[in-house]
Order: structure tokens, then sequence, then C-alpha cells
């Protein structure tokens, strides 16, 4: 089997409080490929970023071992920082440097010259669009940009593994899209990301895999269709007819489950596994019997009831 | 074509997987070092300000203004009498010079270490930056004294001349500079002691009591520092010497006294720099473990 970019196994953290321990991450276990885009979502306190501080050195695991780019983050955390990336929840930009400083610095801290650290600056700071503004401090910076700068911070030296906690928390839509745009770019371009995410729609658009993590657990991890596919959750079709009031009846007793409840006169709703199936079923026998469909509505499952169903509570963003 | 980060260079090319490579610990660690002058070398005019103000103003002040307004030989008299074993009887200019030294090489510590690192600590935690170079923390740690204590030798390379120069006619200070290499060593063990005390302070201080620590610590640390006078000069206050024994000014004042001064009454030259070099040692594997445990937990 190839080397995972990261592995973990029953990594744990409790935190040692003077009444009772708090357990953030209970027995993780977890494993993202090479060139994979993996979120970690879940609510706000889920464990998310104490997973992915354990990940890049900066918290101590109670229990358990995380293999990154296929080295021991305890044994040899230094190694692992020299091939990871960090995009941290904070703004951590160094308030004292400009932007170019900031990222030449990070290129001279991971081990390029000075010239080195400069052209790739110059490089990243083209692609980002940052160009007109490298003199300026980082102070100021809106929020979007700063995150902007943090992630080019965070790839001056070409990092195996990209780790982004939280990247869009406090953003507005129209940044959040922008900052999805560059990391499809850099996940088409094969980079390894593990991103954590309460935000149900980032996860679903960005990643190859999701990690549903809620009270430091790992409730399911798949793919977003094998998510949805596993709990059983169903597309639910909504039609409405105009026609007989009495033809209408009929199509509901053929095709409605018993349960299911109808709010308005006219529609009928199904949840089914197969819509397709569903529909070719019964649109041709409505219009048999003298009906003319004349609304349709088609919910497939989504990430939020995966997490009810996972977890029997609504979803908290 | 660019790329934004395609994962084709590897950085290290590793011998056995995880081993720390001294060569690129270094690197990083100049690099590090580079980035703290890089800020202080762009705030210069406030470094310059800020070291020289109060020592400026305090010499003026008890070495031109004050034996101006008593019209007689000055302060330096109140020591001179039972000090000096030389004849020549020692200016207060004398006594404060290193003294005005020593409080420059403690004090720098504390603005140029403890302020920042509160900050970086609490409300930025900007200093996770730093935390993810490829270093071990320690060694980020080290480079913060390091850093600290050459901040703390500009000080006092700055100060010096100033305090030497500026007094009333008559009231030049007398220094001795044949104990050099002594010199040398006194100034760079108090820069590294002065700055690993600052570091342990800033990891251990609240952001909220840095005020306090200010006003209740930094004006009582310095007026019982023996800077103004030499610790011998105590005596008659037995239990006042004895408090001050527990004040780090007190040995840096009396070490620079011992060499450049060493006419006048000082402690040992065994008993200071034992004491200088061992709280060099303690305060340093103190301060690096406060400073892991905050960044690492």
């Amino acid at each position: 089997m190839s080397e995972a970019a990261i592995e973990t196994s029953g990594l744990s953290k409790t935190y040692h409080a003077p009444h009772e321990d708090v357990v953030a991450v209970d027995q993780l276990y977890l494993r993202v490929e090479r060139g994979e885009v993996f979120g970690l979502l879940g609510p706000n306190g889920a464990g998310k970023s104490t997973t992915a501080g354990m990940l890049t050195t900066r918290i101590k695991p109670t229990g358990g071992v995380a293999m990154v780019a296929g080295i021991d983050v305890g044994r040899y955390p230094v190694a692992v920082k020299e091939r990871i990336g960090v995009v941290t929840q904070h703004n951590t930009l160094d308030r004292q440097l400009t932007i170019r400083e900031n990222l030449e610095f990070r290129g001279r801290y991971t081990g390029l010259s000075t010239r080195k650290a400069r052209a790739r600056a110059n490089e990243l700071l083209e692609i980002f669009g940052l160009g007109g503004r490298a003199a300026g401090r980082v102070t100021g910076l809106s929020g979007g940009l700063a995150q902007r700068v943090l992630i080019a911070r965070a790839l001056v030296h070409r990092p195996d593994i990209l780790f982004l906690d939280e990247p869009t928390s406090g953003l507005d839509p129209q940044t959040r899209v922008s900052l999805w745009e560059i990391l499809r770019t850099m996940r088409a371009e094969g980079q390894t990301i593990l991103l954590t995410t309460h935000y149900m729609e980032e996860a679903e658009n960005l990643c190859d895999r999701i990690g549903i993590i809620d009270h430091g657990n790992m409730l399911a991890c798949d793919t977003v269709d094998g998510l949805k596919g596993m709990t059983g959750t169903d597309t639910l079709v909504t039609m409405r007819f105009s026609g007989d009031e009495e033809d209408i009846s009929r199509i509901r007793r053929e095709f409605e489950a018993a349960d299911e409840v109808v709010a308005h006169s006219g529609a009928v709703r199904i949840r089914t596994r197969h819509a397709e199936q569903t529909l070719a079923q019964v649109i041709p026998a409505a219009v048999d019997a003298g009906l003319s469909l004349c609304d349709f509505e088609l919910r497939p499952p989504s990430l939020e009831s995966v997490f009810i169903a996972l977890t029997g509570r609504e979803y908290r963003e | 074509m660019t790329t934004i980060s395609p994962a084709v260079v590897t950085p290290a090319a590793p011998r056995a997987p995880g081993a720390i490579r001294p060569r690129a610990v270094l690197h990083t660690t100049g690099a590090l070092l580079a980035r703290d002058f890089r800020v202080l070398g762009r705030e210069l005019p406030a470094f310059l300000v800020r070291v020289t103000v109060q020592p400026v103003l305090f010499v003026f002040v008890f070495a031109v203004v004050l034996p101006k307004l008593s019209g007689g030989p000055g302060l330096g008299s109140l020591f001179g009498a039972t000090s000096s074993t030389s004849s020549a009887a020692s200016s207060f200019s004398t006594i404060l010079v290193p003294g005005m030294v020593a409080s420059a090489i403690l004090f720098q510590g504390l603005t140029a270490v403890t302020a920042p690192l509160v900050l970086e600590l609490s409300y930025t935690r900007e200093i996770e930056d730093r935390v993810l170079a490829p270093i071990p923390v320690w060694v980020l740690a080290i480079e913060k004294i390091i850093a600290g204590a050459i901040q703390a030798i500009f000080a006092a390379a700055i100060v010096f001349p100033l305090v030497m120069v500026i007094h009333a006619r008559g009231q030049a200070p007398t220094m001795d500079f044949h104990q050099w290499p002594l010199l040398i060593v006194v100034v760079l063990l108090a820069a590294l002691f002065s700055s690993a005390l600052a570091l342990l302070v800033g990891t251990v201080l609240e952001p909220r009591r840095v005020s306090i620590v200010i006003s209740i610590v930094i004006v009582p640390m310095t007026l019982l520092g023996c800077v103004y006078y030499p610790w011998s000069e105590l005596s008659s206050m037995r239990w006042l010497q004895f408090i001050t024994l527990f004040n780090p000014l007190v040995y840096i004042s009396e070490a620079l006294r011992a060499t450049l001064t060493p006419g006048t009454l000082h402690m040992p030259v065994w008993v200071l720099l034992t004491v200088i070099g061992g709280g060099v040692l303690l305060v340093t594997a103190a301060s690096v473990q406060t400073f892991t445990s905050r960044l690492v937990d």
C-alpha cells in the first residue's frame, strides 16, 4: 500500500481541567491519500481544530499516533514542519513585516536562500493578485485579503500537505467563493489539502472526501455521494398537479408512502432512492388520468440530513 | 507556467526521515534573527529614543544640575569619603555610569523581548507563524534570548558614551578599562541574563498585568538596584542590603562597577560572575520550559 499523506491511529487529546477532563478528540482514525482534498466537517467545538493542531505539531496528543508525509509527528515534529504548510484559524501574519516580507521570511525560515525566497515570494504575490500591496503592512488588511496572504505564505516552500483551519470562517459569501476558486486551482494541481470547516456547503464544494466529526468522534468518513448514500436518506420529490381532485387522490394513494404528510391539495410527495424511476412512473400515470403537472421540486439528500441522521440533532453551523 | 503549489519539490532530501539537520536549523535560526533585526532597523529611531532618554536625563540632573545647585563637589562626596581606596575622590558620575549601563542592559531586555512576546502569545497568536518554522521550539526560545541580548548590548554601547560625556565641569567620571576582557564577559553575561529574564517574564505574564509590572516592579527594581550607589554602602541598613540581593540589577550594576571602577567598593568578582553566570543557565532553562509549554499544549 502506498504511503498516505496523513494517517492517524487512535489519535486522542484530553485536556485536564480542575473539575472534569475534557475529551477534545477521542480515538481518531484517519487516512488521507496524496493528492486528495480532505475535509473535516463538524460544528464548532467538535474537535476539528484540535485535530489540525495535533497534525501540525502545535498540540501534543495524549494518545495515539499521527503520521504526516510518512513521518511520526510526535517524534519528528521538525521534519514534519519542513513538509507542511499551515493556514491557522486566526490571522497569524507577522504584523511587524510587510506582505512581501511575510512571504520572504517564511521562505528563509524553511531553508530557501534570500534570493530564492524573494523570487518565490514575487511569484506567489503575482498569482494571488497581491503584487500591488506587497510593500504594505499587514495590519488593516480585510479578512479576505489577509486570508490570501496567509495561504500564499503557507505555500512558499511548496509543502507536501497544506492544512487550512477554518479558512473562510467569518468571511462574506463573495470572498468565500473567491477563496474556493484558489483552493480548486490547487486541487487541480494535485496539492494535498486537509481543511477543517463548519460550513457544509464548503465541504461539499471542495472536498474529495469528508470526515464528519462531532464531540471528538469521527461519525462517518466518505465521499459526499457516499455519505449521502450510507445513511439511507432519500431524495424528496414533490409534484403538484391540476385537475380532478379525485384523480389526484388516486395517484397519491398509489405512489405515496403511508406516513407522508401532504401540505397542499394537489401535491404528491414521494421519498425515494431512485428519483428518475419514480418520476418515469408517476408522471405518465398522472397524464393518463388527465392531470397536468404544474409544479415540481426535487430535493436531493444533503449533508445536513446526513448529520441529522448520524447524530439525531440539528446541525448548528 | 507558474503554478500555485505543485508538490514537485520535496524540500528536504532526508538521510533518515525525521533526523534534525543542524545546518538547516542554523539557517532557520539565522533567518529568524534576520527578521528580528529587520524589524529593529525599521524602528531604529524609536529604539534610540527609548534607550537614551531616561539615562541622559538622569545623568543630566545628577551630574550636571545638582552639582551646580549645591555648588560643591556633588553627591559623589557621600561615597567618596568611605568607598574609594584611591586617592582621587570619585565623582557621583563615577558611581552612576556603571549603574546606568546596567539598567540599560536590563530594561532593554524587558522592552525588546517581554512586551512584544506578551502580545504575540495572547491577542494575536502571531508567534504561531514562527513556531511553524522547521526548528525545535526550544531553539526558537534561544533565538529570542540571543536577539534580546544583542539589543541589550547595543543599548549599553549607546548609553555608555552618553553618560560618560554628560557631566558638569569637574564631575567627570573616572573609568578604568584595564580589565577589558572581564568587561566583555560581564556585558555578554549580563545581556544574556536580562534577555532570558525578559523571556521568562513574557511567557508567564498575562497581558492585563503588563502595566502593573511596569509600575510596581521596574521602578523599585531601579531604585533598589544599586544603580545610584554601591551595594556596600547599604551596610548601615542590613535588612535593605539583604533584600536587594534578590534584585538581578544589583549584580549587573556591581559587576560593571567591578570592571569599570575597580577603585570603588563592589562585591567580589567571583560572586558576581557566579550569580550572573548561574542566573543565565537557570533562567534560560526555566524560560525555555515556560515558552515551550505556552506554545505546544
